[in-house]
């Protein structure tokens, strides 16, 4: 599709990767990737001495232990909730790893950019919170306490309640993918303008036109840096959402 | 209005096209103003709380973090539309 003279690839090209082998393509690839990398960083850090002061990817798996523990476990579940840091964990580095690869030369592709990763964790995320919400409370306490909010006049139950069942079973795990999959999309399709439009004045016919190719560049790597902090956020987010709904569902508000 | 009624007279195989590119920049730029003025908001408070209570900055972050993903949803919501409008 062509903007003012400027080709611009449809978003098909930019998205749908051609298959490596029959349903096997680059984002699967990435999705692959990405679990091993997160296995081999804990397996890595693992075969260390620990005895040792802890060096490189030992340092890197031990801190995020620490963040995870201390700033989402404890911040959302509390202390008895601690059981389920390998799980959060394991999410932050995948869809971190996931997301990375946006960046990466010759990668230059969110695997979360299509929907299929972020709705598929996002229904496991949806999975585990009412299990572990049926498991502590019961099914129907479990029910009633998601969709009647203690401390409401009783005529706006009827209001109430059918919001809250809708915005609890339905919404959350819908925004949880939207949430992921739009901020990557996003960020790969302004990384795509910006290098079209550095491409194309560096390419221009018109002599004058050539040196103003610096500042779509300077854009480019601005948001190139900006995206590595979108990366690392949106695995938080992803990581805390997860934790705040299985502290929810594990602890009834009273 | 009479500016309106001359373009759609004015019918092309693309007009669908057209209408469909104009719906979507309004769609974006329209949920963006919410989100805009909400995390605004989110995050003027929990820096105001931080500046008064730097202790409790920790648990000050967290929760605004997590407000700005709530807020955040609507904004990308519209993305989305923008990106069916336009594309699909």
């Amino acid at each position: 599709m062509s903007v003012f003279a400027l080709d611009f690839p449809e978003i098909s090209h930019l998205l749908v990767w051609p298959d490596i082998f029959p349903s096997f393509n680059k984002v699967a690839l990435i999705g692959v990737v990405a679990v091993l990398a997160t296995v081999l960083i804990f397996l890595l850090a693992n075969r260390k001495d620990p005895m040792k002061a802890p060096t490189g990817v030992r340092n890197v798996a031990e801190a995020s232990v620490d963040f995870i523990e201390s700033d989402i476990v404890m911040q959302t579940i509390g202390r008895d909730g601690l059981g389920w840091t390998p799980f959060l964990v394991s999410i932050f580095f995948f869809v971190f790893f996931c997301n990375i690869t946006e960046i990466i030369p010759t990668a230059q592709m969110p695997a979360t950019a299509r929907m299929a990763i972020p709705a598929t964790m996002a229904l496991v995320v949806w999975l585990v919170y009412n299990s572990v919400g049926i498991k502590h409370q019961g099914f129907f306490s479990y029910l009633k306490n998601s969709c009647f909010p203690p401390g409401v006049p009783f005529a706006l139950y009827f209001l109430v309640a059918p919001i809250e069942f809708v915005s609890t079973f339905i919404v959350r795990p819908f925004s949880l993918a939207i949430r992921l999959f739009a901020n990557m999309l996003a960020g790969h399709l302004l990384l795509v303008t910006f290098a079209i439009l550095t491409d194309a004045l560096i390419t221009a016919n018109t002599a004058a036109l050539k040196p103003i190719f610096v500042l779509p560049f300077f854009m480019l790597v601005f948001l190139t840096a900006f995206e590595i902090l979108v990366s690392v956020l949106q695995a938080y987010i992803f990581t805390i959402l997860t934790a705040v709904y299985i502290g929810g569902a594990r602890h009834p508000e009273h | 209005m009479e500016a309106v009624a001359i373009l759609a007279q004015q019918f092309n195989p693309d007009e669908k096209n057209n209408n469909a590119a104009i719906g979507a920049g309004f769609a974006y730029g329209l949920a963006a103003i919410g989100p805009g003025i909400g995390i605004g908001y989110v995050v003027g408070k929990a820096i105001e709380s931080m500046a008064r209570q730097p202790e409790a900055a920790g648990m000050v972050r967290t929760t605004m973090f997590l407000g700005i993903a709530f807020t955040e949803a609507l904004a990308l919501i519209g993305f989305v539309v923008f990106i069916l409008l336009k594309f699909a």
